[in-house]
């Protein structure tokens, strides 16, 4: 599941990032942020408009995506251990 | 570089404390410029350790990655790593980490590490981590990282105090430079989870009072009223203190010029001190209440967190034309003044959406055409009533202002289809904890602001304030001169070779005249046409009723929308030009608003001919 499709509140796990082109700064620079294997991630809020952008709470931090943004990662939902 | 000279540059990611810590460490003692080549702001400070070392400090930009996505991020990376041309090499790297946030901000001290220079650590916000119950292990996380570590509360008088001590002593040895590919990048990930594992132990993910204000703050409704309600209050105070402040500067100039005037034999060099410089010395002066009042609301939003949550509401609405929710809070204080409106697009990192911003700031209706609307609205539009309910005076003012919103979404739809990089420009942008603005860092910012403005730009307007005075003045009238001076002035001969130009949107030679010297400040068309058509008096009353028998409802229109549209302020051409280091922009702003204004007068004015 892409994490745009999560709907809010539920709690998942990030399984990667995909590159939308060759050599993909956005990707990249949303692997830097820590959207990487294993870390859970949950929608926590989205826009007024269309629910874009959405607000993504990943460890202590919160981040706003725009909907595109989202799609690049790719999540599961939380496998309770 | 002196023996006793450090260089220490300060790196960490945004929302870390950093510029608050900068703040702390060097107080007032700071010096703002750009960096070569760049409108990047580069700011610098120094102060004297105890043992009588001077500390040079460099606040660099913040940035999550060294990876560098835009060209402040870049400079970090540069200095970092000492290939900035015309920056020396630093000493050392202070790398700052917000303590409440490791998870993310130790993969950026990783990163600094790699880079084989000496770092030391500073766990920033330590007290805000205790009171959230965050235990952090800090010399177990020293020994693993291999950096000194410090711990620092930048927002506490001698928070910084154990920062200071070790950059005072020795300076750490450098970790071995490590090879950056992908591989060991994503591997970074691994040893943050690792450091955090051994080093950290937190009870909860997120603070509570956040999750409490954010329910509201972004809720799809009251998020919207809540920044309505705030809006609102910025341009009530903008009106109430920013506008009378700087209506006394421009009266208090006036009164010095007649009194200096006294003192002078009349002739130029008296019209020259009166006019030019008072008169001059006068706008730029008087700007500045409205810019720092206006400032003061920006520094304190976004010291508090909430701008970075407007621009979550709206992001949408302004990516529609073309541009980013960063935008908005620019744009809106264009209504008030464009020059404070485009000096604040400094918060919008991304080169492309900020240069979008600052050429569309000039079309909101900013205060100082309040006066020219007031004045042609009084003499041409009739004051009856509209539906039963409204003034027609009223529904005028306002759709001028609709005209300059709706203007500036066309052209930011415009330049989204026009221009050549249409590539994907990304939001991601943290909404950082809310926290209490601190005194000091916001009357630092303002400080900074308000010096920028008089330092980079009273040159340029009170130079160009002297030339549109020059322009009006010579060469003076004959001896058997019948009309106003201004009529047998440059100025004059310029309105008269103007009209052609301006005669299909109705224009006479009396309009084209005044809107010379109203190109120093709008508001002085007023006075301008005044002084044209031979008004005495300052009523605006009196020369309203003088106008409404020189020309026509249509010309009046048009003149309307012309104010609305038209590069009509050389401080706002200047200002674009210090903001963006270009003159093409300049052109750019220049030509695209004089096109749409003289397009949209030219129907206003051929329409209403035709309908009256």
């Amino acid at each position: 599941m892409r994490l745009s499709d999560l709907p809010k509140g539920t709690p998942a796990v990030v399984d990667g990032v995909h590159d939308a082109h060759v050599d993909d700064p956005i990707a990249q620079r949303l692997r830097d942020l820590g959207f990487v294997d294993g870390e859970p991630v949950r929608v926590v809020a989205v826009g007024p408009m269309g629910g874009d952008p959405v607000l993504i709470q990943i460890g202590f931090t919160r981040f706003a995506l725009r909907r595109a943004e989202a799609a690049r990662v790719s999540v599961r939902s939380e496998i309770v251990a | 570089m002196s023996a006793s000279t450090l260089r220490i540059a300060l790196v960490g990611n945004p929302n870390c404390g950093k510029t608050a810590l900068f703040n702390q460490l060097t107080g007032g003692r700071q010096k703002v410029a750009n960096y070569a080549g760049v409108t990047v702001e580069r700011k610098e400070g120094r102060f004297t350790a105890p043992s009588g070392r001077v500390l040079q400090i460099l606040d660099l930009p913040g940035t999550y990655s060294l990876e560098a996505n835009s060209p402040d991020e870049q400079i970090t990376r540069d200095v970092c790593a000492g290939q900035f041309p015309g920056e020396a090499v630093p000493d050392l790297i202070v790398c700052v980490a917000d303590a409440t946030n490791l998870r993310l901000h130790l993969r950026f001290v990783l990163e600094v590490k790699r880079l084989g220079r000496p770092v030391v650590l500073a766990l920033n916000m330590m007290d805000t981590a205790r009171h959230r119950g965050i235990v952090i292990d800090v010399p177990e996380l020293q020994r693993r990282l291999g950096l000194p570590v410090v711990e620092t509360v930048a927002v506490k008088r001698g928070g910084a105090r154990a920062l200071i001590e070790r950059v005072d002593g020795e300076v750490p040895l450098a970790a071995p430079v490590q090879a950056d590919d992908a591989a060991s990048r994503s591997d970074l990930h691994g040893q943050v989870r690792e450091l955090l594992a051994a080093t950290v132990t937190m009870p909860r993910t997120t603070a509570a009072l956040d999750d409490a204000l954010d329910r509201w703050a972004l809720h799809p409704v009251f998020g919207l009223a809540i920044l309505a309600v705030v809006m609102f209050l910025v341009f009530q105070a903008v009106y109430a203190a920013g506008k009378p402040m700087s209506d006394l500067i421009g009266g208090a100039f006036g009164w010095m010029g007649e009194h200096v005037a006294v003192l002078m034999p009349a002739g130029p060099l008296q019209s020259l001190v009166v006019n030019g410089l008072f008169g001059g010395l006068g706008t730029v002066i008087g700007f500045l209440p409205v810019i720092l009042v206006l400032f003061l609301f920006i520094l304190t939003l976004e010291e508090s967190g909430y701008l970075p949550r407007a621009a979550f509401l709206l992001d949408r609405l302004m990516l529609s034309v073309g541009l980013t929710g960063r935008s908005f809070i620019p744009l809106l204080s264009s209504f008030a003044c464009a020059i404070p409106g485009i000096m604040g697009t400094r918060s919008i990192q991304d080169p492309r959406d900020r240069l979008a911003t600052i050429l569309i700031a000039p079309l909101m209706t900013c205060s100082a055409r309040l006066p020219v609307y007031a004045l042609l609205i009084g003499a041409f539009i009739p004051m009856h009533k509209v539906f039963g309910i409204f003034n027609l005076q009223g529904v005028v003012l306002f759709a001028l202002y609709l005209a300059g919103i709706l203007g500036a979404m066309a052209v930011g739809w415009v330049m989204k289809h026009i221009r050549r990089d249409k590539s994907e420009h990304a939001l991601l942008m943290e909404l950082p904890s809310y926290r209490m603005p601190k005194l000091r860092d916001v009357a630092i910012g303002l400080y900074e602001r308000g010096a920028i403005f008089m330092k980079r730009l009273t040159g340029v307007i009170l130079g160009l304030t002297v030339l549109m005075w020059f322009l009006s003045t010579f060469p003076g009238p004959p001896a058997d001169a019948t009309g106003p001076a201004i009529n047998y002035s440059f100025a004059g001969y310029l309105g008269r070779g103007l009209q052609y130009i301006f005669a299909p949107i109705g224009f006479n030679w009396q309009i084209s005249l005044a809107l010379i010297p109203a190109f120093a400040a709008r508001e002085t068309a007023v006075a301008a046409l005044a002084t044209v058509y031979l008004v005495g008096g300052d009523a605006a009353g009196g020369l309203g009723h003088a106008l409404a028998g020189q020309f026509s409802l249509a010309s009046a229109l048009s003149l309307l929308v012309w104010f609305a549209y038209a590069p009509q302020c050389m401080s706002t051409l200047a200002i674009i030009r210090r903001e963006t280091n270009s003159w093409r922009n300049v052109v750019i702003s220049f030509g695209y608003m004089f096109a749409l204004a003289y397009t949209a007068s030219f129907i206003v004015y051929q329409v209403t001919r035709m309908l009256t």
